[in-house]
């Protein structure tokens, strides 16, 4: 059957083809909607992990009872995940395991950006990579067989290009995997990585590498296409889509497998063409191997950028150098106003925030929706690296500031993000004796990444109803004396309870209830009026209610007719709200001084 | 000069989060598609968001390589906010053709008051497209029809104008790719799209 399908949507049908039982994964942009496909599948057993290295470990012991098992992630995600997999590596596994990551070029959605092939040299496992959703469909099949043939993780690698494009695939059936299930305790020696057995393990990796290699030239999704002799390019994925639409006649070597690299291929394609060019995103991968095999490159990562994404336009552009003609700028685009990301008119975080901002602290933020608390005008997130680091970093930096930092310092994490990677952290926070408040800011789902369930929502993945975390108790069990709720919405409340804790010389944590995200489907804060509004004759258009970016709220200069209030006040504007944008937080109405912003009736 | 004959036709689609791009190029896919061309398509957007800038960009053609368009090679722009169009009008080939739905959503800046929304849209893209500039009224037509949501069917309706195939073909992907409650109304949407251009 042919059926466009976006890449995501691919390789989770591939997998399913491939007769995979377990599929696992932390969400994260370019990687989330692999799972989210997934569920669909009877057939799979598919979970949101609370984290990458979870979701990997989850994957393996899936692999080692002889099923075929995939996780998939984003790039970072992989960091988090590299202890299992780096050791997985030597291990080998048993049903075909195949860890998809996907890289996030330009950093659309991301805190970093970072070139995932680098991993596969790394672990010295064989690493895929499509640049297509037919490639992305044939690529994840083939590599449990590869998986299992070899006896190692096969990486796969996905981008933001490739996961979120849309085109046709032909699809197959499914089959399931011949292996039988089930446990051997005899093979241990194969699973139980002490030094003894490692040193066994170890040669055993740089074999399989040897024979990777060889069945690189093999590989059917290496691919040579000799047209135009004198100039041949070498590259992969999305990167060998925009070459090939731009210079359609050169000869092209796409490696459908980007590591362990073809030699004899590489050797034939140096023989047949003229002049090579490496073209590839991000790092000089390919360029630092090919020419470390003593190949004479013409061009690669001095005409190519080595970082943002590429593009059929910069490929052009880097190539054809001073030949290029761009089109011509008819509107400067950066004289246009912009829509820069901001939080959902009603969100609960921006309530927060706007506490938080009142209160004057230092705050170490996380990775999620909440981090747009960075943003202008609220600007109350100071701090900002990978998941879970707040709480960490709150907690260092006490230690470094000692009686001058108390009252000054504390962490934001969202609940999923809790969850990942916030409770070691925490848990040194109070063994070790500090004194940084961490609030988490609960809105019940994971947001930012498109609503994917975790273990403190109550339901799985496929929705059915499960255990859900409680913070409190998890905070009290650690030992966190002080533990507090609080309704964000509630700006006096919310302002007092974290003033307090941030002034005890003691661990707390503090809890944000009854926010859950606004596009949440499930669950939904009622707020007491349908909307609010503006009471024109008393706005003094001061701006106060401006300060916390609320998408529904809007300032107008007034004409002189109407430059007075109705007590007689002057004034240069208004302030306008959009009800049918606005949900009724009344986080504003808590600011206005002069009682203009009132209740609207439904 | 072996692939030269793969002539690729361009389209980009613009509007903000909401407005529906996603319905109208998997539309667009369904026709182009099923008339045996090789499509290829790829949402392009910031983070997570509500009233962010949404794009999307559509090629069909003998066969399709890149999932995005290269910049200054746009045959046709359908763009469902002003704003939106203007800021891909450097996009578009000096031959492509422009179809704009009226209508304006403010952003963050224009409504503190900090920069004003561009004036004169259509005047601006009249200026270098000529007669390939059409204005439509979307918005309203698809109120008048009982939902401003049909909108986006309105612009595919106008859109469907370019092409030879028999108008059977382009509501066939419609209905198949919409709930039936709301067939009858997108039906209408795309029918009073198709006539106004
Ligand atoms: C290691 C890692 N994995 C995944 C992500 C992707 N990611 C960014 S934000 C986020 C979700 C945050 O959810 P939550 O903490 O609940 O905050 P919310 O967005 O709901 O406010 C995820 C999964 C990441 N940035 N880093």
């Amino acid at each position: 059957m042919k059926k466009v399908m976006q890449g995501n949507e691919a390789i989770a049908r591939g997998a399913w083809e491939a007769g995979v039982k377990v599929a696992t994964a932390y969400p994260g942009t370019p990687s989330s909607e692999i799972l989210q496909e997934m569920t669909q599948y009877k057939e799979v057993y598919s979970e949101w992990s609370p984290n990458e290295k979870v979701a990997v470990e989850v994957a393996a012991g899936a692999a080692v009872a002889g099923a075929r098992a995939m996780a998939s992630m984003k790039h970072v995600g992989l960091n988090v995940a590299s202890d299992p997999f780096m050791t997985l590596a030597y291990t080998g596994i048993k049903g075909g395991l195949v860890i998809v990551v996907c890289d996030d070029p330009f950093v659309h959605s991301s805190q970093n950006e970072q070139d995932s092939r680098n991993w596969a040299r790394f672990a010295k496992v064989p690493m895929f990579e499509p640049g297509d959703a037919q490639e992305c469909h044939d690529f994840v099949k083939l590599a449990f067989d590869v998986s299992e043939k070899f006896d190692t993780p096969v990486l796969v690698k996905g981008e933001t290009r490739v996961c979120h494009a849309d085109s046709p695939v032909v699809t197959g059936e499914r089959k399931e995997s011949a292996m039988p299930l089930g446990l051997d305790p005899k093979v241990a020696s194969k699973y139980v990585m002490v030094p003894a057995n490692v040193r066994v393990r170890r040669p055993i990796v740089e074999e399989r590498m040897k024979k990777l290699e060889a069945y690189a030239d093999k590989f059917k999704y290496n691919k040579m296409e000799i047209n135009d002799k004198n100039i041949g390019v070498i590259t992969s994925g999305a990167a060998y889509m925009y070459t090939k639409d731009v210079f359609p006649n050169y000869s092209y070597l796409k490696l459908g497998m980007v590591w362990p690299l073809p030699k004899k291929m590489l050797a034939e394609f140096f023989k047949k063409v003229k002049k090579v060019i490496i073209v590839e995103e991000l790092d000089p991968f390919l360029e630092t191997e090919i020419k470390a095999l003593g190949y004479k490159v013409w061009h690669g990562k001095d005409l190519i950028p080595n970082m943002f994404e590429l593009t059929p336009e910069i490929v052009e552009k880097s190539l054809k150098g001073k030949a290029y003609k761009a089109p011509k700028v008819r509107v400067k685009p950066e004289d246009l106003p912009r829509r820069p990301p901001n939080m959902c008119p009603g969100c609960s975080h921006r309530a927060l925030f706007y506490s938080l901002k009142k209160l004057g602290t230092f705050v170490f933020g996380d990775i999620g929706c909440y981090t747009l608390g960075a943003a202008p005008p609220l600007q109350a997130v100071h701090s900002c690296v990978c998941m879970g680091a707040s709480i960490g970093q709150a907690f260092g930096a006490g230690k470094a500031l000692g009686q001058e930092g108390l009252g000054k310092v504390c962490a934001v994490i969202g609940d999923s993000t809790f969850l990942h990677g916030g409770v070691a952290p925490l848990m040194d926070t109070v063994y070790n004796k500090g004194y940084s408040t961490t609030i988490i800011c609960d809105n019940r789902i994971t947001g930012m990444t498109g609503l994917q369930e975790h273990p403190g929502t109550g339901y799985t993945a496929k929705g059915e109803p499960a255990n859900m975390v409680n913070y409190p108790d998890l905070a009290r069990a650690i030992g966190i004396k002080n533990v507090r709720t609080i309704d964000p919405y509630n700006v006096l409340e919310t302002m007092g309870v974290i003033r307090e804790e941030l002034n005890r010389d003691e661990a707390s944590v503090i809890v944000t209830e009854n926010g859950p995200c606004m596009l949440h489907r499930r669950e939904k804060r009622k707020f007491q009026y349908p909307y609010y509004q503006i009471d024109v004759d008393t706005c003094r258009g001061c701006k106060a209610c401006l300060e916390i970016g609320c998408p529904a709220i809007s300032w107008q200069e007034v004409s002189e007719a109407d430059s007075m209030t109705k007590d007689g006040k002057k004034r240069k504007g208004v302030v306008s709200i959009n009800k049918t944008i606005c949900p009724g937080c009344g986080l504003c109405q808590q600011i206005c001084k002069f009682e203009a912003i009132i209740p609207g009736q439904a | 000069m072996k692939e030269n004959n793969n002539v690729i036709t361009n389209v980009l689609l613009s509007g903000v989060g909401g407005q529906g791009t996603i319905l109208a190029s998997n539309i667009l896919t369904e026709v182009f598609l099923g008339a045996g061309f090789d499509v290829k398509k790829s949402e392009v957007h910031g983070m997570a968001q509500r009233g962010g800038d949404v794009t999307t960009h559509f090629r069909f053609g003998k066969k399709v390589y890149s999932p995005l368009i290269k910049y200054g090679d746009v045959d046709f722009l359908i763009s469902f906010e002003e704003l939106e169009a203007l800021r891909y009008i450097n996009w578009i080939k000096d031959s492509g053709k422009v179809i704009i739905n009226e209508q304006q959503v403010l952003p963050p800046a224009v409504n503190l008051g900090q920069a004003v929304y561009p004036p004169d849209v259509e005047k601006t893209f009249k200026k270098f497209f000529k007669e390939n500039v059409r204005v439509i009224k979307g918005q309203e037509i698809a109120i008048k029809l009982g939902d401003a949501r049909a909108a986006n069917v309105v612009m595919v309706g106008a859109f469907s104008n370019f092409f030879k195939f028999k108008e059977e073909t382009w509501l066939n992907a419609l209905v198949g790719l919409l709930p039936k409650k709301i067939h009858e109304l997108n039906i209408a949407a795309f029918k009073e799209g198709r006539k106004v251009l």
